[in-house]
Parts: structure tokens; sequence; C-alpha cells
């Protein structure tokens, strides 16, 4: 956010979500919304995450478990299909990984640092149940 | 509208506690989230009862504490409706980290204060410790001395705190009893008089604006903490007053009754003059007129404006005195009494070369008598004539035991 002096906004330190008015919000998809630079939608709120998930569509059954349970609403979904995290909220507390249902995993955590290619070169494979 | 008008009499017979009440009433207030507390209880008490008799189109709302309180408040403010409540004392010191959170967001919310001494020992009477400790926070604080100042005053409170230049929550004071509970006469306005001349509440950034959403209550750190603050000091030192004397002319057409920052009593040719607040001001008028029979030039200055402090009006009121005494009705715990600070910190660079003491007095409801009133002026005519105050800087009126002054 530009750095504006004292006399340049709005009193209370107050912040609009959006830039004028909204009428649609809920019939409106988040990229196709105004959002002002204030929202916290347009910054990374992520900067702290040590572990992040990896999503790997390959196993995933679009049951939106994980969009349901994530707390930060940092799971992508479209048209009822898991299309990948959102990286910029996403503070990487593993609650979609454990709720994910499939065998293997759809998402597992990795260290922030992990290269995404190289983990899902590297999937485990399914977990066979032994009787 | 849903609600029913009251027929009052030209005057009634009301405390002020009453008054503040009645004002609420008249003031439609939206919502009033409130811990009642000795001696405001009914205040609050009578905003309820007013809105379950159908008086009101409104809210009450019961909550766990002062703290509870003030943030129902902010929260009801911050939606968008018009917001009040009271405390006093113990209450005020509980609710007094949600004070700077209601003026930091810039919330017009309107507190009546019943002004109690603070604990420890735990004491219902009034002084003005509670009044004092708010003095910080960022809120407007005006000050009653009668209940028919605390009644006129709510409608200026509610009037400037809601100005869209100014959106600062403001305080009105009163004597806790002795004026909270002492009945007098209060010339009342009509209910279309006084709603006429708050007006209809205008919103501002309200959180039930769906179609413009915003966010209150956020977080700044040292990025931006320090323009936030500058700005409310500005507009705390630079919009409110005016906004205050346009509010007070505008009353005085409406009612006849003239308020003024800084209420002057006989100080045109005033040699020696006492500046305090609160119901001290009433009595000091009177033994003031009573030094003039005995050939002593007195005179009284009352703060009606405590925060933002009226700086030039004070100086200006004070420029002929010769013997200026400061009355704060609060411990300082070890410093000068508030007064007698803000005081030497107006005159100090103007031409006016006064003699400046300071007087602690009337804690925990302590009476201030004519008495005292007359040995203190008596004093000031001998720092007069003496050309320097002749005692020390700081005493104690009215305490028991050995003579006690400082400084």
């Amino acid at each position: 956010m530009a750095k504006k002096g004292w006399d340049e906004f709005e009193i209370g330190a107050m912040l609009r979500t959006f830039n004028g008015k909204i009428d649609d919000i809920a019939g409106t998809h988040q990229e196709n919304r105004a959002y002002s630079e204030n929202s916290s939608f347009v910054a990374s709120v992520a900067d702290w995450r040590i572990n992040k998930p990896v999503f790997n569509k390959d196993f995933c059954i679009d049951c939106q478990f994980c969009w349901i349970y994530c707390p930060d609403v940092s799971i992508m979904s479209r048209d009822k299909k898991m299309i990948g995290v959102d990286m910029d909220h996403c503070k990487g507390c593993g609650i979609c990984v454990e709720v994910c249902p499939t065998n293997p995993k759809s998402l597992l955590m990795f260290s922030e640092k992990a290269d995404e290619e190289t983990e899902l070169a590297a999937w485990p494979a399914k977990n066979e149940e032994k009787k | 509208m849903a609600f029913d008008k009251m027929e009052l009499q030209k005057i009634e017979v009301w405390d002020g506690n009453r008054a503040a009440a009645q004002a609420l009433r008249q003031a439609q207030v939206d919502v009033v989230a409130a811990y009642p507390i000795t001696p405001s209880t009914p205040i609050v008490e009578g905003y309820a009862k007013f809105l379950a008799d159908g008086y009101i189109e409104g809210e009450y709302v019961m909550v766990e504490s002062e703290h509870a309180a003030m943030s129902g408040c902010v929260g009801a403010a911050a939606a968008g409706g018009r917001v009040a409540t009271a405390t006093s004392s113990q209450g005020f010191a509980l609710m007094v980290e949600v004070l700077y959170q209601a003026s930091g967001m810039r919330l017009p919310i309107v507190l009546n204060v019943a002004n109690r001494a603070l604990a420890a020992p735990l004491n219902v009477n009034g002084d003005h410790s509670d009044m004092y400790l708010g003095r910080d926070s960022g809120w407007i604080q005006l000050d009653a001395y009668c209940p028919q100042d605390v009644y006129d005053l709510n409608f200026i409170a509610f009037k400037v705190s809601e100005d869209h230049d100014v959106r600062l929550p403001c305080m009105v004071h009163q004597d806790g009893f002795m004026t909270s509970h002492t009945a007098q006469g209060v010339h009342t306005l009509t209910d279309d008089e006084a709603y006429g001349f708050i007006g209809e509440y205008k919103p501002m950034n309200d959180m039930l604006d769906f179609e413009h959403p915003v966010t209150h209550g956020v977080q700044t750190e040292e990025d931006w903490h320090f323009e936030h603050k500058a700005r409310q000091h500005n507009d705390l030192m630079t919009k409110v007053i005016p906004k205050i004397q346009a509010a007070f002319d505008d009353f005085e057409k409406l009612s006849g009754r003239k308020y003024n920052m800084v209420e002057s009593y006989d100080m045109s040719d005033a040699d020696v003059c006492v500046v305090c607040m609160g119901t001290s001001v009433e009595t000091a008028r009177e033994v003031a007129t009573e030094m003039r029979a005995k050939g002593i030039k007195a005179g009284v200055v009352g703060i009606r404006v405590i925060r933002p402090i009226p700086f030039f009006e004070i100086a200006e009121a004070l420029k002929g005195a010769k013997a200026i005494a400061a009355l704060d009705r609060s411990s300082p715990n070890g410093a000068a009494g508030m007064l007698f600070n803000e005081i030497a910190g107006c005159l100090f660079n103007t031409d006016t070369k006064a003699l400046l003491s300071g007087y602690v007095y009337g804690l925990g409801g302590r009476d201030l008598t004519k008495a005292h009133l007359v040995s203190l002026f008596t004093e000031l005519q001998k720092n007069v004539d003496a050309g320097k105050v002749t005692t020390p800087l700081q005493q104690f009126i009215g305490v028991r035991g050995p003579k006690l002054s400082f400084l």
C-alpha cells in the first residue's frame, strides 16, 4: 500500500474492501470483483508459512472436503472441481491434507522450499491394506 | 413513527440522571449497551424504561461488564446507529481500553459520566478522578455544572460528535450525586425541537452499507499508526472547537441558553479568580459575589470543554487576573494538579504574569464549603497584595489532620 501522509486517507483506520460500489457480491467470482488495494484478498498474508500443501490432481475425486474444511478459504474450486491452493492466503495448517479421503492423498504437506514438480513426480503409491 | 412523543412541562423538576435519560429519549438513540453503576444507573435505567414504554424505537443491550458495554457501543456505532451509554468510576476505568478504540475508530458515541471517586478505598461519591482518567483517550469532554447543563450538553454532544468533519465520541460529565441526584428545575425542549436540533443520524462508513463493505478495527504497525494518531489529534485540535462553538450558537438561538468553552463569571475586572469544574463552579460564583461586597474583586472561570482544551480561550479569560487558583478535584498522585498544569501551559508564553497556585479538594465527595472559598479568595488577595505567591503552590482543602501542602 502506498505510504500516504496523515491527511491523505479516510478517518478511523477504516478500510474499504472494494473500489466503488458492489452489487451482486454473492453472484460474482472472486477474480471478477473489484478488490481494493487494502483488501486482504489482494495482499499476500502467507509469508510466515513454513510447510505448504501440494495438490496432485491425478488422485483428486473433487469431494470438496478440503474446500469445506480450509479455515482460510484458500482452496480454489470452480463448478465443484478442485483447481488448486491459493498460496497468497494459505498458512500451511495442513487441515486439507488431514481431511483428504483419497488413497494416496491428493494433497500432501512439504517444506515451503520444496519443488512442486519434483514432489509430484515422487508422489507416494497407493497404500495397500494388509489383511 | 413507531413510538410515542412525550408531553413535557416547560420546566420539569429533574436531577442530572433524569435530564440525561430524557435527552437520550429525545435524541432517539438507536442502541444503548450498558452495565449500570452508581451514581449513573438511572440514566440507562431511564432509557430502558422509555424504550419499554414505547417512547423510543431502539435497542437496550444488557452486557456483562463496562468493557463489554463500550464494546457493544463501538459495534453498534460502526454498524451505523446513534449510540449512547453511561457509567461512573470503576466502570469508567474498566471502559478505558475501549474508549481509545472508539475514538481511534472515529465513532460518534455519547457517554454520560456521573463523576465518582476511584477506589481504593471504595467510594461511591463524587470527585473528578474518572473524568481525569479519560482526558488522554481522544474523546471530546464536556462538563455540566447542574442538571440543566446535563440536558443541554447532551444535545450539543450528539450534534458535534456525529458531524462528519468531527466523528469523535463525546463524554458529558456531571458530578456524581451533587448533580446526578439533585433535582432542580430544568427548562425543556419539545421532542420535535430537541430532535430537530440534533437532526437525523447520518451514517458514515457504516458496516450495514452492504454495497460498500468496510473493515473496522484494523491493525497498523510502525508504518501507519503514527499517521492515524496524528490525524485524530489534528481533528481534535482544529475541527472540534469551531463545531462546538457553532452548536452553542445554534442552541442559544433555539433555547436562549448560552454556553461557552470557558464560562467566565465577573472576570472583566477581577483581581483574584478561581478556576474549577462541576458543581464547584456554582458555589464559587456565589462566594465571588459575596467577596465583592467585602471589597475583593473576585471572579470565577469554569471549564466547559475539557478536551480539546480551549487553550487560547482560557488564556483570554485569565489575562486580566492577578492571582489565580486552580482547583483540582482529583488526587494528582505525585504531580501538580491537571488544571494547574493546563493553566500554566496556557499562560506561560503570554504577557499575563498572574500568580498561580493549585488546590486539591473534595476527594471522595468531601464538600467544598462556602467558608473554604472565602478563605481561598482571601488568600489570593494576600498574594496580590504581596506581589508573590505567599503559600506553597499546592495545598489541600478540607482534609482532616495537619495542614497539607507541597511545592
